[in-house]
Parts: structure tokens; sequence; C-alpha cells
């Protein structure tokens, strides 16, 4: 009987490593296993034996089925990963051909992206950010910036002043002179408009889209700027140019320096005109091959900004009000003002010869900045 | 404002090249735009001659062959110089131009054979060294050579300015005074230390008191704070001297005759206009200013007659008009070569008035672009002082006694008051009271120590005349003193911020969330222009009363296609599309961020505009590129495009809703495909798949008009920006989920059962999803079966199925309502 048990499993050992699939082990284990093969009738007529050769009958039999187990379980482990790494195999891929793109990647418009980064650069330095109306009064664009009544940039060769009758004759939509309605022209106004609103000390940045006649490469009729004004009880034209310092080396490098250049504003008062030296040439007015720089035409400084130091005359514009008390007392405040072309320095950072690339949203143009 | 260098040398003359003089104006405040160059390009082999004898040519009748005694230049003997003007003699002092000269117009001259005969240079005619535009004949420098001891094979330069650099500045509009070359020959000398000499107008040969024969009338003074005019007798009206024509021509003026180059040479420079008057044919000897009469006909120097306003001033004689004050002269009382008296005339006009008449009448000129900053009466006495003293020296004029002076003198405005502490607190730097007394010495500031209060500093500072209108005010000081001083010795240092906080607004932040999320759809933020046509509002089909047609106009716009203010902004995303779909690019999926207009009739008397941020988007072609494994995308339609709106909305936290939209309020969407966009149950915007009419069908999306939505910015983050953000806890306890199918009628929206289903499920409904919509034979004509997903949710502990009964029966029961039925 011992012999017989011993002759299954080898037979069965030997049959359970010759599978090759999962089915064949499946036949195996009823061939061996299942409830009319030899192995588990002989267990269950054990009692059939005398008593003596029960126990190691048993035992035998009983090691033999758990071994026999344990081969088809293993072999039935084997077969499977090879079905299942053919069956991958079957499944092979062209791993040359293109991939699938994900969603594509939009863009900012490099006008904005550059306006929220000098956003950011501003932030940093404690400036907070206001917008305001680009449709703007006499009032706020000139008087109140103590523009005198015969400066220039009144003609309306220099602003658009928009019409607000409903037709000839109309006095409905007259309006007195220092009301008449116009363009922003720069984002000045907001100046007396953020005094009106806040009391000292104030630091706020203001960019926002201007418009002035004017059409060629190097103007178009609209444009952005980012204005600044820090007004408290004692900033000097020397604050000014380290926070002007800070905003060019963020946005043109860490080596870059900045000069004053005297100049007129009719709302600042010393004025100056803001120099950042050249990028392109470290300042040096010439390339390494000796030829003159084509960036800054030889002059080694670029000019990016107008500044100054608010003019008293308009701390005079600004009523005292409940909004703003303590007011703005032209011998007790005093700060800084500026206004910035956007368009300009994305210009002079990415190398754009003209102007109306910006408003013309060629998807070519649009993909290569605010990413 | 052009500087011819030798000039500005004369008045001050730094031990500086062309490059020194242009970084110091430009570095204290007076911008070198430009140094140009007027005349020949170098002096060299240009010399003094003098003509020994003079022969007919052999071979040409018109042609002179000259022996040329040209000195050291010419060791040799004379040259032989082939000549064709018709003055030239012998005896005469010429300019000589040898062989290797460069002209004017950057030609080398080289010996040439004329007609046989080989002439070693050339005899100058005026044109040939840009002094003036004669070429009839050569110049003859005799009388020069006389009063200059000239002798030949001199460089020409010692007669003659036959070049120079010429600086183009920028004269800033606070400083007409440096509208004269004096005045910047003041600012040099203040930004270099060097010597100023004393100015032109030091000495006067005229005197006050009337003038016999002539009397002046000023009936607006207001409008004319100061007239004066001196007589001249005797006057020879003649070309100008050479240097005067080259003086002129380096400064971008023509010459004329001797009277009206002096004229111009002094306002030049003193930067004060003056006009001569034929004296003789002023009818009655008597001239008035006044007020021109409104509609009044004037014909002025150039022929034409011009209309007039009451704003605008004359000046008349005993038959009318003869000219336009500070902007132009009239033809009857110009002088001519006839003159023998000449009327000067100095005056100073009202900057303003001047300015407004000028644009009005579209005239401009040197004089108007002067009197318009708004001149310094004293100016008068100085330009009349010079152009005296060159009228009796180049005219041979004799001046009668007295000055025509009506005007009342302005007193001297009182000193101001410069602290040194309100200085160093402004500049955030130290200018010693020394250093700023020399500083406004140099600028012909009158100053004088101010008796110390306390530890302060102070120095008492008088304006001088010409500054008057620039400087009134302490800070005003202060600016003269910074820009002399130097900017660059300023220290870069920063505000000390106290209390100040750079954050973003909520709204501001929400605004930059609305752009990201954009862009995170994989679309392009483009810049459209605020300017828009009459043309493109009648695409968009608007109706005559539409509100979109309350459009905002501009008094002069720059060409009709940008008259208006954009009321929308779909019009520039279709032209954006547009172009783009010209160069190629048919999947297109853009947006802008702007600023809408319209006029607002209803606020008060006055007609106003009302304006908003908006924010727009268009979507055009395949919404994903095209792949092998998918060569035919799905069109961006309107569900692709409500997508990108869900996941705005999503982003800012606010909620949304899409209602059929009145096709008479959107005739630009198509009429079926169109949504009006709510927030909060009000609109802010509209969605839709634009009209066939407006875009026209290139077939292009294959079928498919592009989607475009518009909402108002402002009001969407208004609304998101009130959302409160409290904790809930979502995680303690899982939901409960359930889907269902339910067949209603075609015509219940979507959004109906979705708000039977929240209202009948509150407050244990968490969430619902449309998951499927199927129409077809399974559920009948005209009905649809909807698959809903729903979630369930108890935040103090887990759901049972028994939990959601009573929920799921209501929810059963309000879709019945709607006439649903469960499938299946
Ligand atoms: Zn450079």
């Amino acid at each position: 009987m011992i012999d017989r048990i011993a002759q299954l499993r080898a037979q069965a050992g030997e049959a359970i490593a010759a599978a090759q699939d999962t089915e064949a082990l499946d036949q195996l284990r009823v061939h061996y296993l299942g409830r009319k093969a030899e192995l588990p009738l002989l267990l269950r007529d054990i009692g059939a034996l005398p008593a003596d050769q029960r126990g190691a009958v048993g035992r035998t039999a009983n090691e033999a089925r758990k071994a026999i187990e344990a081969l088809i379980s293993a072999r039935s482990q084997e077969v499977q990963a090879q079905e299942l790494s053919g069956s991958l195999l079957a499944d092979a891929l062209d791993v040359t051909l293109p991939g699938t793109p994900p969603r594509p990647v939009g863009r900012m418009h490099v006008i904005a992206a550059t306006q929220r980064e000098l956003e950011d650069i501003f932030l940093g330095l404690g400036f907070t950010v206001l917008e305001g109306p680009e449709v703007e009064t006499v009032h706020y664009n000139f008087d109140a910036l103590n523009h005198n009544p015969n400066h220039p940039a009144r003609a309306r060769t220099d602003t658009f002043y928009l019409r607000t009758e409903a037709g000839p004759g109309d006095s409905a939509g007259e309006r007195e002179p220092s009301e008449r309605l116009l363009l922003r022209t720069h984002t000045s106004p907001m100046q007396v408009r953020a005094m009106e609103a806040h009391p000292p000390p104030l630091y706020v940045v203001i960019p926002g889209r201007v418009y002035r006649p004017d059409s060629d490469a190097t103007h178009t009729p609209q444009f952005h700027q980012v204005e600044g004004l820090a007004v408290d009880d004692d900033i000097t034209l020397a604050d000014l140019k380290g926070t002007l310092l800070a905003f060019a080396r963020a946005i043109f490098g860490d080596q870059r320096d900045v000069r004053l250049r005297p100049h007129f504003f009719p709302f600042t008062e010393p004025s100056v005109e803001v120099d950042v030296s050249c990028f392109h040439c470290s300042g040096e007015g010439f390339l390494r091959d000796g030829s003159r720089c084509p960036l800054c035409k030889g002059e080694g400084w670029l000019e990016v900004l107008g500044a100054g130091e608010v003019d008293p005359d308009v701390y005079a514009h600004v009523p005292t009000t409940e909004r703003n008390a303590p007011g703005y007392d032209p011998e007790k405040v005093q700060g800084f003002a500026w206004g910035m072309g956007v368009e300009r320095i994305a210009m002079l950072r990415h190398g754009i010869p003209d102007l109306r690339l910006y408003y013309e949203n060629d998807v070519r143009f649009l993909e290569q900045f605010g990413a | 404002m052009r500087v011819p260098l030798l000039w500005l040398r004369e008045y001050c003359d730094p031990p500086l090249d062309v490059a020194g003089i242009e970084e110091r104006l430009t570095m204290t405040g007076t911008k070198v735009e430009a140094v140009l160059h007027h005349g020949v390009r170098s002096p060299e082999h240009f010399v003094i001659g003098r003509v020994v004898s003079v022969e007919g040519h052999p071979d040409a009748d018109r042609l002179r062959v000259c022996e040329v005694d040209l000195g050291a230049a010419h060791p040799d003997g004379p040259a032989t110089i082939v000549c064709g003007a018709p003055n030239v003699a012998a005896g005469q002092t010429v300019a000589v131009a040898q062989p290797g000269a460069v002209m004017p117009d950057g030609t080398k001259l080289a010996k040439a054979k004329l007609r046989g005969v080989v002439s070693e240079g050339m005899i100058l005619a005026e044109d040939e060294l840009s002094i003036g535009a004669n070429h009839a004949g050569i110049m003859v420098l005799d009388e020069l050579a006389a009063a200059q001891r000239l002798a030949p094979g001199q460089p020409l330069t010692r007669a003659l300015a036959i070049e120079t650099d010429v600086l183009e500045l920028e004269i800033t509009p606070n400083r007409p005074d440096c509208l004269g070359i004096f005045g910047v020959a003041r600012e040099l000398h203040a930004a270099t230390g060097a010597p100023l000499a004393p100015p032109p107008w030091s000495t006067d040969p005229g005197s006050a008191g009337p003038v016999d024969d002539a009397t002046v009338t000023v009936e607006c003074p207001e409008l004319c704070p100061r007239f004066t005019a001196r007589l001249f007798d005797g006057v020879a009206v003649a070309p100008s001297p050479l240097w005067l024509k080259a003086r002129l021509a380096a400064a971008g003026q023509r010459s004329i005759n001797n009277v009206v180059d002096i004229t111009n040479y002094v306002m030049l420079a003193t930067g004060q206009p003056l006009h001569a008057f034929d004296f003789d044919r002023v009818a009655g000897g008597h001239l008035t200013v006044r007020r021109a009469r409104p509609r009044e006909p004037v014909q002025t120097l150039d022929g034409q007659t011009r209309t007039l306003d009451g704003e605008m001033v004359v000046i008349e004689d005993g038959d009318g008009p003869t000219s336009i004050a500070g902007l132009m002269g009239g033809a009857r009382s110009e002088v001519s070569s006839s003159t023998s008296r000449v009327l000067l005339e100095v005056a100073n006009w009202n900057g303003p008035n001047i300015h407004r008449s000028s644009w009005a009448l579209g005239l401009r000129s040197e004089a108007s672009s002067r009197f318009e900053k708004g001149l310094a009466p004293e100016a008068c006495a100085y330009a009349q002082a010079l152009a005296s003293r060159l009228m009796l020296e180049l005219c041979g004029a004799t001046l009668l006694p007295g000055t025509i002076d009506v005007g009342t003198p302005v007193a001297d405005p009182p000193p101001i008051r410069l602290r040194a502490k309100r200085l160093r607190s402004i500049l955030g730097m130290d200018v010693t009271t020394e250093r700023q007394a020399h500083i406004l010495r140099a600028l012909d500031f009158d100053v004088k120590r101010d008796d110390a209060d306390g530890d302060d500093e102070r120095l008492l500072v008088g304006v001088p005349p010409l500054r008057r209108q620039d400087i009134t005010r302490e800070a005003d000081l202060i600016e003269e003193i910074a820009r002399i001083a130097g900017l660059d010795e300023l220290p870069a240092t920063l505000p000390a911020r106290r209390g100040a906080c750079g954050v973003l607004s909520v709204q501001q932040r929400l605004r930059r969330r609305a752009v990201d999320a954009l862009v995170g759809c994989g679309l392009y933020q483009v810049m459209g222009w605020t300017f828009t046509s009459p043309d493109s509002l009648d695409q968009l089909r608007l109706g005559e009363d539409h509100p979109l047609r309350q459009v905002v106009a501009l008094e002069d716009p720059l060409s009709s296609d940008q008259s208006l203010l954009r009321s929308t902004l779909l019009g520039s995303l279709q032209t954006i599309a547009a172009h783009n779909r010209a160069r190629g690019v048919l999947s297109l999926g853009i947006f802008e961020v702007g600023t809408v207009f319209a006029l607002d009739t209803g606020s008060g008397s006055a007609i106003g505009v009302r304006e908003h941020g908006a924010l727009g988007v268009l979507m055009s072609g395949p919404a994903l590129p095209a792949t092998w494994r998918s060569s035919d995308p799905p069109k961006a339609d309107f569900f692709a495009l409500k997508g990108v709106l869900e996941a705005l909305a999503e982003a800012l936290g606010v909620s949304v809703d899409c209602i059929p939209a009145n096709p008479e309020l959107y005739p630009f969407l198509h009429p079926a495909r169109a949504a009006e966009v709510l927030c909060g149950g009000e609109p802010i915007g509209w969605l839709g798949e634009l009209h066939p009419l407006i875009e026209a069908g290139d077939g292009a999306h294959g079928g498919v008009s592009p989607a475009a939505m518009e909402l108002d910015l402002d009001a969407l983050v208004a609304s998101a920006a009130i959302r409160r953000h409290d904790y809930r806890d979502l995680i303690s306890f899982p939901p409960l989920r359930r889907d269902l199918a339910v067949v209603l009628p075609e015509r219940v929206a979507a959004a109906r059962v979705e708000q039977a289903v929240r209202e009948s499920g509150a407050p244990m409904l968490e969430d619902m999803r449309i998951f499927d919509v199927y129409t077809g034979p399974q559920v009948g004509a005209n009905m649809r079966s909807l698959a809903l997903a729903l979630s369930f949710r108890d935040p103090q502990r887990t759901l049972s199925d028994a939990d959601i009964d009573p929920v799921w029966t209501r929810i059963l029961a309000a879709l019945g309502e709607l006439g649903g039925e469960l499938r299946g």
C-alpha cells in the first residue's frame, strides 16, 4: 500500500512538471486529488485496513496529497506567469509611434505676464496693487496732475477725447471743461484717486491700459503702464533710486545699475528719466567684437521710465475727506512716483522688434512667451 | 532745437569735446538727442586764395582760367583753377577748395581736366559750403580780408565757419529760456564751470521814451502783457554777411535778407521772436493790438486768407489787420528790397492763448512754438537791444530815439526761501549751502544767505526774469540744485515702509486665478484693440436698439475702423481668430481679459461712460489636436466651451447656470445653441456657438461654428469673493452612492431635473451628476433617459440604505411630477 502511494506521488510529480498550461494542471488536480481519484479514495477507505497499518498508511497518503497539492500550486504559478508573459507579448506596441499629446498648454499674453511679474516685484517691496478707470476726466488726467492749460499733451492730437453729446446742439451731454471725458493717457490719474481714497502712508502700483494717438513701429495707440506711488513723511529721491534699482535688477539681472537723468514732468519735482545699464553689452556700449551694441546704440544705457518726487501741487489737488484724513499736506508728506511702459520692458527683455506684434496675436508669437 | 556748437562755444567754451559737452548737458537735464554735422566734413584743403589773373578758356566761352595765389598752400607759384562764375575777377580774395577737400555732401575733390585745362581746385560759391543758396557767383571775401588781414594760403576757417557740429536738443516745455542759444550756454556754464560770456544783449544802443511818428495801442493787455517797438531809418535791405548766413544755415534757417535774418538770428540767440514791419507801409504809422472779431478774415504772409475768432489777437494799422499776433505776419507790411524805414516789434503774448490759436488755425512756426510756452516779458528788451545793435552794424540804419513800450512792468517776485534741511529731506543726500549758492548763481539766480533759524541753514533766492514761469517754489529750487549737483551722487536706499504690506486683494487674486484656470484649459491669452468700428457692430447683426449699440465714440479717431470703444470682446476675438485662420491655424482656443465700454445716458444731466472688466473666450476647430489614434477629434462646440466655463467657475469657487438665450438679445449666436450665463441668479454673460451668418462659412470648422462666450469678470469675481471658506468634515464618514435612470419628456431641461432632485434630496443629498443621456427607440419618441449619479452624506454617521429610503422616495416623487418614470 505504501509502495502504491509512493508510486502515485512520483507519477504525479512527473506529470505536474510536464504540464504546460493551467488547463492541464486542472486535469491533473482532478486526476490525482479529485473525488474519484485513487489517493483520496485510499484515504477514505483507510478504516478497512488493519489497525497496525492505518497510522503509517494514513500519514504517508496525507503527506503525498499535500506534496502533490504543493507541486500543482507551484507549477500553476509558473505556468500562469508564462501564460501572462505570453499574452503580454502578444499585445506588442510599436513603441516608435508618436505619443498622444496631453491637452495643449495655454499661455499668458507676454504683456499680461510681464505686468504680473512687475506687480510681484513691487508687492515684494511692500506696495499694493490698484486698478483704475480707463475713461478719465480732464481733471484727473491733467488738471490735478499740475499740467499747464497749454501743455502739449492736452492737444486733440495727443489725447483721445470722447464724444458725449447725443447729437448736434444737444446740451444734455455738455460737460464742464475739467469734466470732459477722455481715454487716460497715462496711469497717473490714479495717483490722485488713490490719495483721495486712502490716508498716508501710501505705497501703491497701478497697472493698466493707456491710450495716445500714435501709430508706428515704436508707438501703438494703446499700451500699458505700471504706475508707482509712495507717499510717507520722509520718502526721498534716493529712495526712488533704490526702489527702481531693485526693480531693474529683478527684471534685467543682478548686475544692472540705474542712473537718474534730470527731466521735466508736470507732476513731479525733481523729475528724472531713469536709465538702466544695458544688459546686452553690460553697459559698455560695445560688444566683445568691438562693434557698437545694437540694443543701447552704443550708449551703455537703456531709457526705461520717467519718475520723480511728487510735486507739492499734486498734493494740493487732493481734498481732505473722512476717507483720507488727515489728508496730504505738502509740508508734511513727501514721496515719489514713476510710470513705466510694460511694452517697452517686454520689448527690451525679449528683443521684440515691433510693438504692433503685441496686438496682432499671431499664435506663433503668443506661444513663445507667458509659460 | 538745433544748436551749432561753434555758436554755443562763442558764449561758453568748456575744455571738452562734443561727446563731453553732450554728456554734461544730458546729465543736467538738456537732453542731446543727436549730434549732427553741418558744412564741410573737415576743414583741411579749404584755404584763402587771391585771384592773380583771369583769362578766357581757349575751348569754352563760359569758363575762365584763373591763376590763384594760395600762398604756402601751393608753394610752387599760383594754382591754375578753372572757374565758371561770371563775377570772378583779378584781385579778389576768394575761398578755394584744393584737391583732397571733402565737400558737405561727402564728395572728395580731385584734380580735374576741364575742356583740356587741368584745374587744381575750385573757387567756391555759398551753396557749395552749405552757407546759402546762392550759386550765381563765387563768394568774394575782399571786405573780410581787409578787416581781418587775411592772407592767401591761410585756412578758410580763419574767415568763415565752414563746418560745425550741431546739437539736436530736447528742450522740455518748462524751459523756454533754452529755446535761445545763450540759455543753453548758461546751462553749459552751470554744468561745467566754464566761464560764461556776457549776454549778447548787454550793450543797448537804444533809448527809452516815445518814438516820433509811431504809436501803438494795446486793447487787450491780458493777451499782450508787453509790446515794444523801435523805429529804424535809412535801412539798406541787402543780403546778409556771410558769417550771419553761415550761422543761420547751421541752425537750420534759410537766409532771406539782412533785416529778416536779424530777426531770426536774435530769436535763435535769445529765444524771443521778433517781427519787422516796413514802416512806410504801416498806414497811419499806428498799430493797434486787439481781439479779432468773430469770423474776421485776415490775409497772411503765405497768401492765404484765415478766418479768426474772438479769442485770437490781430495787429492792425489804419487799413485793417496786418498780422495775426504771435503766429504770422501780413503780406502788406512785409520788408522788401525797397524798404527804408523798419519798425521792429518785440512783443510778449499770453502763452495758452497763442497755443490755442495756433492749434485752431493749424499755424505753427518757430515763433509760435516759443510764444506758446509763455516767455518772460523782460526778454522783449533783451531782443530789442541785440537786434538794434545788429541793425546799425549790418543794415547801415539809424535808430530813431525812443522805444515804444506798452504794458505794465511786472514787479520782481519775492525771493524764495530754500531750507537746507528740506533739500536734504527731499533728495536724501547732502549738498552744502556753499555749493547750493554756487549752483544757483551759475544759473543767474540772486542768492543771499538767510539768517540761520536755529540750526536750519537757509538761502533767500531771487529768480532771474527768464526763469520766473518755471521757478516759483522751494521744490523748484531743489530740482535746480539736484540736477546740477549730479544725481549720480545720489545713494540708492529703500523707503522705511512703515505699516506698508504688499498683498493682492481677494478680487485681484481671483482675477489671476481666472487667467490661470483658462491657461490651464490650454487657452492662449490675447490682447485685442480697445478700438472698434461701426461696421463690426453691423457684422454682429445688432439691431438699432441693442444695448451693445450704446457705444462710446472718439472725437478724433486715428481711422474710421478705430472710431469706437468696444462694447464687447467678441469683435476682437473674431479678428484674432480670422488672422490666425488665414495663417493656417485651424484649431484655436483664445481668451481675453479686457475692458468694455458703454454710454451711460441714465445718470444725471451729463452723459457718462460705464466700463467694466470682461472675459471673453473663443474656441474653433478641433478641441484637441488630431493624432494617429484619433484622426478626427471632436470640434470645439457648445459643450466644449461650457466645460471651460465650468472649470473657470470651479477655480473661482462659484456656481454658474446656463439657461437658453433669447435669440433677440444675442443675434450673433446660433439661436438654438446659445445660453445666457447666470451667477447667483443674475445674468453675467453669454455662451454659444456663433451664428453662421456672422462667421463666414469657409469650411474650416467642419460645419461647427466657433463657440464663444463673454462674462462680466467684475461681477463674477465679486460673487466669488463673498464665498465663505469654513471647514466641512468630508473625511470621517463615507458618502453613500446610488445611481438611477429616469425617462422624461425631452422638453424637460436637465437643469430642471437637477433642481428637482437637489431640492427634494436636501439636506442629505450631497451631489448629483448626469452621466448619461439616451434618446432612441427604447424610450420612445420625444422622450429621453437621463442617468443620474447621486451621493448622500450625513456629517454625523455612516449612512445605510435604510437611512436614505425616505429621501429616495421624495426624489422619485419629484421626478414623477416632472413626468419622469424610473427606467429598468
Ligand atoms: Zn548695450
